[in-house]
């Protein structure tokens, strides 16, 4: 009870002092105040951005392995102007794989992309988007239950028993195609092929997937049944960009195995890498040449939460030294308040302080400066983190932020620590001052 | 009469640049309760050593101190920051009272190391600051205050834990002669009242309102005389006794 009264008296003393001497206390903190507010604001961004990556990695599954077809090098060079490239996965690696790896994967999605002009029927308007033929399972694997703004997505009575010409369009398609309309029931005709689809359904907006070599958006694709793709446009597609005009055959472009789940981690992990292995013998077998690639977002995952780690630890040795040099100014305003007051030190000795309660005064003025300093730290830093990303939205750019409650407790608690640590000495050389000599102090 | 304070052939050694000054060579002294003594003598005879013994601000190199029934002489810092704060008020020459303190918070300060400061606590503090005649300015600053002012305030500050002694170095050194003379007549009701003081002065006139006038010399005692003290009212050189 006593002690508290003591604290308390000291606590008000402390604040009194500082109070006297606004600006130095003000300018030996602002060290903690930079420290603190660089650790919460870094901290924040960093942690955004990662979590950014791995939201993006995560939405392709860390149980899937992604098989997909890539023009082999000498192909992509080849002066040929109407050589028709055939390369990439087919059919019959598919089957092979359902064979295969039928213990092991729960599920595939083959798949088949390409870029194509799209037009209503009725109308001239033209769209540069994508062609996607694929299955049901696409809206499984690519999370898009609620993604759905109108309409449906594909069923199995689209491709059973006979495929259907019907499409689901992304939210751009859908806007530039049809502005102020309502797509359902039109119809869009691929550029250089006969046939028009009906669309069923329209997506919402769809954020794109950065986290591949090349940045794949979404809102531009019309998808429709895998073996309506097949048997109503067959397999050439012709490609009519600017300096370069040809035709490619790919049967898939992408296959998508989703690896049984069940189990542990540890368990799910092995499977993974197991499958990825398998197809990936299998694949060097039967493909010479490399038209191929594998993606296993679980590898990208572990590789991007190594970063994050890396990231921590860089921001961890800059928050300790920015909060270093605070405690080296906070060390220095006391050593010189402790020789500027030598004879008030010696007037309270005399009057009956003990050495701990000299000790308890300047350690918590020390600790008040701190304190106070990371409070302020704190806030300016939170304000910088809803301040940039404001201030960079109005300029079209995007900074994801994100605060975690532990990095504010962190960073707080670290800067009463820095006040205990860079407080106790100049305290104690308070503390042991002689109290003849103090009081002889001018 | 109770003895108080009781030292006992009292010696102190400094070292100073490797050589060892002796400060005090032997110092054998009792002073008995409602006792107002006066130390003299020369700069270096000592009587600031002493002084600072007698307030346990510092430990003898040999000899043996009774304050109450208690030896101090051995005892520790912490020890002897408790005696100072419940036993021992102290006067100084400039005062030293704490600027940024105002006058009930300098008077308050022994009892916040005694850990008992409570409302009760401000009211005694409040009346002491009334008795020396500072009840207008309980909320000044000492540098909004007088010498004169600023010393009461100080012999408040050393009544506030009720002392076995008051111990004051040259009390009136900074103040002129009436200040000084005001100072000395209160410290003379209070000694009138009870307290026990001791008091390092240099001046003879002084010395003069002491009841006992012990002179020192080289570390130790020369003389030490019982005098007719000037009492409250006479407070004119004439009466000064040689």
């Amino acid at each position: 009870m006593i002690f508290l009264t003591k604290i308390r008296r000291t606590i008000s003393m402390a604040i009194r002092n500082l109070w006297l001497h606004k600006l130095r206390s003000f300018l030996s903190v602002l060290g903690i105040i930079i420290g603190t507010a660089a650790v919460i604001s870094l901290m924040a961004f960093g942690e955004g951005s990662m979590q950014d990556a791995l939201e993006d990695i995560k939405k392709q599954g860390l149980t899937n392995v992604i098989v997909t077809s890539v023009k082999p090098p000498e192909e992509a060079t080849s002066q040929r102007r109407s050589f028709v490239a055939n390369y990439g996965l087919t059919d019959d690696d598919h089957r092979r794989f359902v064979e295969t790896l039928k213990n092991l994967v729960t599920a595939t999605l083959p798949m088949r992309v390409f870029p194509a002009e799209l037009r209503p029927v009725t109308d001239s308007r033209l769209y540069n988007g994508r062609v996607v033929g694929t299955t049901p399972r696409h809206a499984i694997v690519y999370k898009l239950e609620n993604m759905i703004a109108a309409g449906r997505f594909l069923t199995e009575q689209d491709e059973e028993p006979i495929p259907r010409n019907v499409c689901v369009i992304g939210s751009e398609l859908a806007a530039e195609l049809f502005p102020g309309e309502d797509p359902i029931n039109k119809t869009i005709r691929i550029s250089g092929k006969d046939r028009a689809f009906v669309v069923v359904g329209v997506l919402k907006d769809r954020m794109p997937n950065t986290s591949g070599a090349e940045i794949e958006k979404y809102n531009g694709d019309m998808y429709i049944p895998l073996k309506a793709c097949r048997s109503l446009l067959g397999e050439i597609s012709f490609i009519r960009a600017t300096g370069a005009r040809g035709a490619e055959k790919v049967q898939l472009s992408q296959v998508v195995l989703t690896v049984d789940d069940s189990g542990d981690t540890d368990a799910v992990r092995d499977r993974v890498r197991g499958v990825a292995d398998i197809v990936r013998a299998q694949l060097s077998a039967t493909h010479p040449k490399k038209d191929w690639d594998i993606r296993i977002p679980l590898d990208r995952l572990e590789e991007a939460e190594r970063t994050r780690d890396r990231y921590r630890i860089l921001l961890a040795f800059i928050a300790g030294i920015s909060l270093l040099v605070g405690g080296i100014g906070i060390m220095n305003i006391m050593l010189a308040t402790v020789t500027e007051r030598t004879r008030e030190i010696g007037i309270r000795r005399a009057l009956g302080a003990k050495r701990s309660d000299i000790t308890l005064q300047f350690l918590l003025e020390a600790v008040v400066q701190t304190t106070l300093g990371g409070v302020i730290g704190v806030l300016v830093g939170l304000s910088m983190v809803f301040l940039v990303p404001y201030v960079a939205s109005q300029f079209n750019y995007r900074v994801p932020a994100a605060i975690h409650n532990w990095s504010i407790i962190l960073a707080f608690s670290v800067a009463v620590a820095v006040g205990v640590l860079f407080g106790w000495y100049p305290a104690r050389r308070a503390a042991c001052l002689d109290p003849i000599e103090a009081l002889r102090h001018e | 009469m109770r003895v108080i304070a009781r030292v006992e052939n009292l010696t102190k050694h400094y070292f100073l640049e490797g050589e060892v000054v002796k400060a005090l060579r032997g110092v054998t002294l009792s002073f008995e309760e409602g006792d107002f003594v006066a130390l003299m003598g020369p700069s270096g005879s000592g009587k600031s050593t002493l002084l600072n013994l007698l307030g346990c601000l510092d430990r003898p190199t040999s000899g043996r101190y009774f304050l109450g029934n208690q030896d101090v002489s051995t005892m520790s810092d912490d020890q002897l920051s408790e005696i100072r704060c419940r036993y021992i008020g102290f006067i100084f020459q400039s005062y030293n009272l704490i600027q940024q303190y105002t006058v009930v918070e300098n008077i308050e300060v022994p009892l916040l190391y005694q850990g008992r400061v409570d409302a009760s606590t401000r009211r005694r503090c409040i009346r002491l600051a009334e008795m020396v005649g500072l009840g207008e300015r309980l909320n000044h600053r000492p540098t909004q205050l007088s010498g004169g002012q600023q010393q009461r305030v100080a012999i408040a500050r050393a009544l506030v834990n009720d002392p076995h002694v008051i111990l004051a170095d040259e009390p009136t050194g900074n103040l002129d002669s009436k200040t000084s003379d005001e100072i000395m007549e209160l410290l003379c009701t209070l000694n009138e009242a009870g307290k026990t003081i001791i008091m390092v002065t240099h001046e003879n006139d002084i010395a003069a309102w002491a009841k006992r006038v012990v002179r020192m010399r080289d570390g130790k005692v020369e003389s030490d005389v019982r005098t007719a003290p000037l009492g409250i009212s006479g407070s004119s050189l004439a009466s000064v006794t040689p």
